[in-house]
């Protein structure tokens, strides 16, 4: 699309009419349309492409939460009836798949896309067009590991699925052959989406912008997208593997041709313990950007809370084991991978120390985000020291494969995780939309999710304790015990949490729907914002900044509205967020050229699935979807990412055709 | 990779203005790099691991030629040098001499290739077929990966020598051809530490 974005006058922004490719270049001529459905299918901006990232994580994790209700409805009551046993085994590897894969890893790329951007004052990421074949990937991989459901059932094994129940012997179906192939996918996207964020933040920061001037938010992404490029590549060889034993007769983890069943566990656990970080870090980050904006005070020990995120990174990749105590290790890697999670929690407290300390003293606004803040900081607290169990390992041999573990990380992942999420919502909504949620609504929502959340996942600690094993199908009242450690009661109290778990979220959407009929505009700077984010219009306009901003203080925004009296050394505001909006607009830049949409990135994507759905079913069929990819490779190739010269309009007589601010 | 290695365009007359002064497709190449790394890390602790397991079929001993296999790692090593020959072209803006060279390493690569397919077959007919063992299974696993990335290599090469001379077509070619380099010289390294571990270390 050609795209010249006007010099932006005060009376809005004067866009330039698409003008039709001068040639194809790459076999097609490139999409114009700037509205309707096109305009969002070939789009490479990448806060178009953050909503949908959000809008299709938040489908997904509806479909997950269903899939839980249903696990918690099975074990309402003795005997359940409401599953069968096998498709029982479905649901939960399907939860933890979805939840995981499907929900919260693209929720956070949802929030990193828009975000990390407009945090360090760029224009787009360093490679708009794979930014877009990322999200078609992971969507279509979404779609692809559900798409067992119809086609014979789906997953079966459990979401780490350790062999021999990933065997064909024990999982016939062609369930884990999708789950497999649909993560390779996936996989695909996590790894272009963290080449490009990386780059993005090294290389693309506004003049001035130094490592440690970066709001928390961009530094805990970059962390995250570390772990993501190097746990990627190994979950793919174990899916590989997996794969060529399911598909092309190979025995990798077949115990009876001699392979070592823990091959699969090591692979899978190297990567899947990053993933765990990469899980909850993105959360941190949220939540270390709303606890000083509503506390009224710069985060507390900024450099710590850097440094022990990129320590989490590191030390993240020492700890694989602890999930494999049971396995028979031998005592020295046991005793090594006990210490080193015993470690693990000091950079997690410091952060814990930092996020309380910032709230101390501050002028503490109780908004809906902050809630869901504070509600992290507790929650994760608790989950936190029930893991800290975990690495004693005779302790975790007891609790191993048991309710605890569940319940364990529920709490981080739930009550970490999903309610930094959840704050990132409230806080940025207005951001995004130019309109605020509501804010009773808000916490209404949060304290039915706070309380279903501990009613449902409380009550697995002493499920676990008790010897409840993980993934049981069924209980009967025969074997529940009595007293206060009477199984029955706790699990209906499990199961009614669920309930008033999903009316929380329910009401979000409720809130949500509210929000968009609702006429009222939110106003520039809601919170009194601290980081650069807020300081363009809601939504902000396509290249984000009229002027890239120069940045000179971490929390860039805020010391262009306050300034420190030399004498009292208190902050008195010198200008408001619409001052300084009108002061950019006044100087925009003249000609901005945009990264143009593309239909490469998703032909590209499109052409994946066809190739894993030959692997399933049809080698040719695969054969066809590889020639497809190869095709679309080159047209991606041979496609310039920003339209030419001549597909722009010709700049007004007079004006500077200089960029002033190259996007690539 | 012909995704990373060429997209981005250098648009007009400006360099690119990054914030680490390097370009963006450089340390995309980078990173993709060391992502590979760990998937070769992963696909050579399995072999490590499975090349002792042989319950049928042959050993490793007894199916490697070692000479032979020294002699295409060589042809292998070789393409570096031209590939190297190729990027000094292309930063002077020699095209003649960059297709020369472009040409010469993927023939280098297209050889090594051969060899593999050779040796695959040898392999085959002396009883080691992909699930004869678990030995078998790794071997065939981790070298096809490798081969597979030098065939990938060989064809953005190719592509590379067929639009060297168009000036439509997007980038700076100098820095797409020491990408590319990149890649090669990577695939390269990776072969030494399989030839050394697989090969040359008997099991």
């Amino acid at each position: 699309m050609a795209i010249i974005e006007q010099p932006v006058t005060t009376g809005g922004i004067a866009l330039a009419a698409p003008v039709t490719p001068t040639k194809a270049q790459g076999g097609f001529r490139r999409p114009v349309s700037t509205t309707g459905w096109k305009s969002w299918l070939f789009t490479v901006d990448h806060k178009k492409l953050g909503i949908m990232y959000g809008v299709m994580a938040m489908f997904f994790f509806l479909l997950g939460g269903i899939e839980a209700v249903m696990i918690r409805m099975q074990l309402a009551a003795p005997n359940g009836k409401v599953l069968s046993a096998s498709v029982y085994n479905q649901m939960f590897t399907m939860h933890a798949t979805t939840m995981v894969f499907l929900f919260v890893m693209p929720m956070a790329a949802a929030f990193a896309n828009y975000f990390v951007p407009l945090q360090i004052g760029a224009r787009d990421v360093a490679f708009p067009r794979m930014n877009a074949f990322g999200f078609w990937c992971i969507l279509g991989g979404g779609i692809f590991i559900n798409l067992s459901w119809f086609l014979g059932g789906a997953a079966d094994g459990g979401w780490f699925m350790y062999a021999p129940n990933s065997g064909p012997i024990f999982s016939p179906s062609h369930g884990i052959d999708f789950w497999t192939l649909g993560l390779q996918i996936a996989g695909i996207a996590s790894l272009t989406g963290a080449i490009n964020l990386i780059v993005t933040v090294l290389n693309m920061r506004a003049p001035g912008m130094s490592l440690m001037k970066m709001p928390v938010f961009t530094w805990l992404t970059l962390v995250v997208q570390f772990l993501l490029l190097f746990a990627v590549p190994v979950i793919t060889v174990a899916l590989f593997l997996l794969s060529f034993q399911r598909n092309f007769g190979a025995t990798f983890f077949d115990v009876s041709a001699g392979a070592d069943p823990l091959l699969w566990q090591h692979l899978f656990w190297i990567f899947g313990h990053p993933e765990v970080y990469i899980l909850i870090l993105p959360s941190f980050g949220i939540i270390s950007e709303v606890l000083p904006v509503f506390a009224k005070k710069p985060l507390f020990g900024y450099p710590f809370v850097v440094f022990s995120g990129a320590a989490i990174g590191f030390v993240g990749w020492g700890v694989w084991a602890h999930h494999m105590f049971a396995s028979g290790l031998g005592p020295v890697s046991v005793a090594v991978f006990s210490i080193s999670t015993m470690a693990i929690a000091i950079p997690t407290g410091v952060k814990i120390v930092n996020w309380t300390l910032t709230l101390w003293g501050g002028k503490l606004r109780f908004t809906a985000a902050m809630h869901f803040a504070i509600g992290l900081i507790v929650l994760f607290t608790i989950g936190g020291l029930s893991g800290v169990t975990h690495s004693v390992a005779p302790s975790d041999t007891q609790q191993t494969d048991t309710y605890y573990i569940v319940a364990h990380f529920h709490y981080v992942l739930f009550g970490g995780a999903v309610f930094g999420l959840f704050s990132g919502f409230y806080y940025w909504w207005p951001k995004m939309f130019g309109k605020t949620l509501n804010e009773k609504l808000g916490k209404v929502n949060f304290w039915f999710m706070v309380i279903g959340m501990n009613m449902t996942f409380g009550p697995m600690h002493i499920l676990g304790l008790q010897g409840q094993p993980r993934r049981m199908y069924q209980w009967t009242e025969a074997r529940a015990g009595e007293g206060f450690f009477n199984l029955a009661f706790w699990n209906r109290i499990a199961s009614i949490g669920s309930l008033v778990l999903s009316f929380g979220i329910l009401l979000f959407l409720i809130n949500v729907v509210k929000t968009s009929r609702s006429k009222e505009r939110a106003p520039l700077d809601p919170w009194d914002a601290r980081t650069l984010e807020w300081m363009t219009s809601s939504p902000p306009k396509e290249h984000n900044f009229d002027v890239i901003p120069t940045v000179h203080h971490l929390d860039e925004f805020f010391h262009r509205k306050y300034e420190q009296d030399p004498v009292t050394h208190e902050y008195k505001q010198i200008a408001t967020a619409e001052e300084i909006l009108a002061d950019q607009e006044a100087h925009a830049d003249k000609h901005i050229h945009m990264p143009s949409p593309s239909y490469w990135p998703i032909v590209l994507a499109a052409s994946l699935p066809v190739i894993m759905i030959g692997v399933i079913y049809s080698i040719p069929v695969a054969i066809l979807g590889g020639i497809f990819t190869v095709l679309a490779m080159f047209g991606w190739a041979l496609e310039p990412s920003t339209a030419p010269e001549s597909d722009f309009d010709p700049p007004a007589s007079g004006e500077s055709t200089k960029e002033l601010a190259p996007l690539v | 990779m012909s995704d990373v290695a060429v997209h981005e365009a250098d648009h007009g007359t400006h360099g690119h203005i990054t914030s680490t002064g390097l370009s963006n497709n450089k340390v995309a190449m980078w990173l993709f790099l060391g992502s590979e790394c760990l998937l070769f890390g992963g696909l050579i602790s399995t072999y490590m691991l499975y090349r002792g397991r042989v319950s049928i079929g042959p050993r490793p001993g007894h199916v490697f030629d070692i000479p032979f296999t020294s002699v295409s790692s060589f042809v292998l090593l070789m393409s570096s040098l031209t590939m190297v020959l190729a990027v000094s072209a292309a930063q002077k803006r020699d095209d003649r001499g960059t297709t020369l060279w472009l040409t010469v390493t993927a023939l280098l690569g297209a050889t090594f290739v051969g060899g593999q397919v050779y040796e695959f077959t040898a392999m085959y007919n002396e009883g080691l077929g992909f699930t004869t063992s678990l030995f078998g299974s790794s071997f065939f696993t981790l070298t096809g990966f490798h081969g597979v990335h030098v065939t990938v290599g060989i064809i953005m090469l190719m592509s590379l020598v067929g639009i060297i001379k168009r000036s439509d077509i997007p980038g700076d070619k100098a820095e797409v051809v020491e990408l590319i380099g990149l890649y090669w010289h990577f695939v390269d390294v990776i072969w030494i530490i399989i030839f050394t571990l697989v090969y040359l270390i008997p099991a």
